[in-house]
């Protein structure tokens, strides 16, 4: 790939992951959260950033990453991914316990929430498949079937939670990064679409 | 009477003008019944319960203030209103969180069942700018059954929002 190129996919991949953080941090609604609730913010805000990553380093699509070195640093933004879930929901337990054991019984009033949650879960499921995924002997395509599947429900399910809510995010820079983790996620979809599905009979 | 052509848009026209008679008359039908049985009882909301401090002090003003909660109390059935009931309200203000027990006030109802309260702005918190209200019947002598609201402020820079209360008798 040529340099120039490579550079512009990256400057573009990085103000994609860096402005809406940004923005976030001068939100004035930080000024009246206790540092415990800002942390379960930005850890859900920063999700929303991995979500972007995680498509582009399967494809190997970013430059320097081809699929092989791509999917490694897969793994590891996975396993980034599961931490920050885990403190955006810790984090909002420790500053309103009632608010998430209602989300997490799905009775909570805030439309949104049942949307985070399912995503929430179908992360955690998504890592314990990978985790036993030689044990479990699951074969490659019915992998790759299942962890698109997976992926798909936590990109929906995330993207309606974040469009839905009002918290620290610039509804610009929000809506943005949200259509980029769509974009990215429909890609890599439609470029697997024939390894993914059964193989079609031509008529 | 000469019969029109039955066109496609007349039938759509025709189909949701029966739809609309339908709906309003599920509506009446609906209605009808409830203001024969007089005013129905407001139901406890969703989460409305949610960071409650049962026995919050009775106070002129949460903090600060500069921010307004008003609402009435009446009676199921005839509707009548209620004078010196119990409010608790609560909400993540810019002053504190919903847990803090600074951020909770009582007040009363006067002779005509409204009250209101003066507090801290409201600001967004887990996702709404939202209010809490209770009317518990274990800190009220009048004897309604217990009842926990909250309501969305419909943006967050408003400066008011109401709450109306109406309560069955225990």
């Amino acid at each position: 790939m040529a340099p120039a190129r490579a550079v512009l996919i990256w400057a573009a991949v990085s103000v994609a992951l860096v402005v809406p953080v940004a923005i976030a941090a001068t939100s004035p609604q930080l000024a009246w959260r206790e540092p415990v609730y800002i942390a379960a913010g930005f850890a859900g805000v920063v999700s929303l950033g991995l979500l972007l990553l995680q498509p582009l380093l399967a494809a190997g699509s970013l430059p320097g990453l081809p699929v092989r070195r791509g999917r490694k640093l897969h793994f590891w933004v996975g396993i980034a991914l599961v931490t920050a879930v885990v403190i955006h929901v810790g984090g909002l337990w420790i500053t309103s316990p009632p608010d998430v054991v209602d989300a997490l019984l799905f009775r909570s009033p805030t439309p949104f929430s049942v949307w985070g949650v399912i995503a929430m879960w179908a992360v955690f499921v998504a890592a314990v498949l990978a985790a036993f995924r030689r044990r479990l002997r699951i074969r490659p395509q019915r992998w790759r079937l299942y962890h698109i599947a997976l992926a798909s429900i936590i990109v929906v399910g995330t993207v309606v939670h974040a469009m839905l809510i009002e918290g620290t995010m610039g509804t610009l820079s929000k809506a943005a990064l949200c259509a980029l983790v769509l974009a990215a996620a429909a890609k890599i979809i439609l470029d697997l679409r024939s390894t993914i599905l059964p193989a079609r009979r031509k008529a | 009477m000469t019969r029109a052509p039955q066109t496609r848009r007349a039938l759509i026209l025709a189909g949701a003008a029966a739809a609309g008679a339908a709906l309003t008359a599920g509506a009446s039908g609906l209605l009808v019944p409830a203001k024969a049985a007089g005013l129905a009882p407001t139901p406890t909301m969703r989460g409305g319960a949610n960071n409650y401090r049962p026995g919050a002090a009775l106070t002129d003003r949460i903090g600060g203030g500069g921010f307004l909660m008003t609402g009435t109390v009446r009676r199921a059935g005839d509707g009548a209103p209620l004078p010196g009931v119990r409010v608790q309200i609560w909400a993540h203000t810019t002053e504190g969180h919903e847990r803090d027990p600074e951020s909770h006030g009582a007040t009363l109802t006067d002779a005509n069942g409204r009250f209101q309260m003066d507090m801290p702005q409201i600001v967004p918190a887990f996702g709404q700018p939202h209010g809490h209200l209770a009317y518990d019947a274990d800190y009220d002598d009048n004897g309604f059954e217990t009842v926990f609201l909250r309501p969305i402020m419909p943006s967050s820079r408003d400066t008011t929002l109401s709450a109306h209360f109406v309560l069955k008798p225990a």
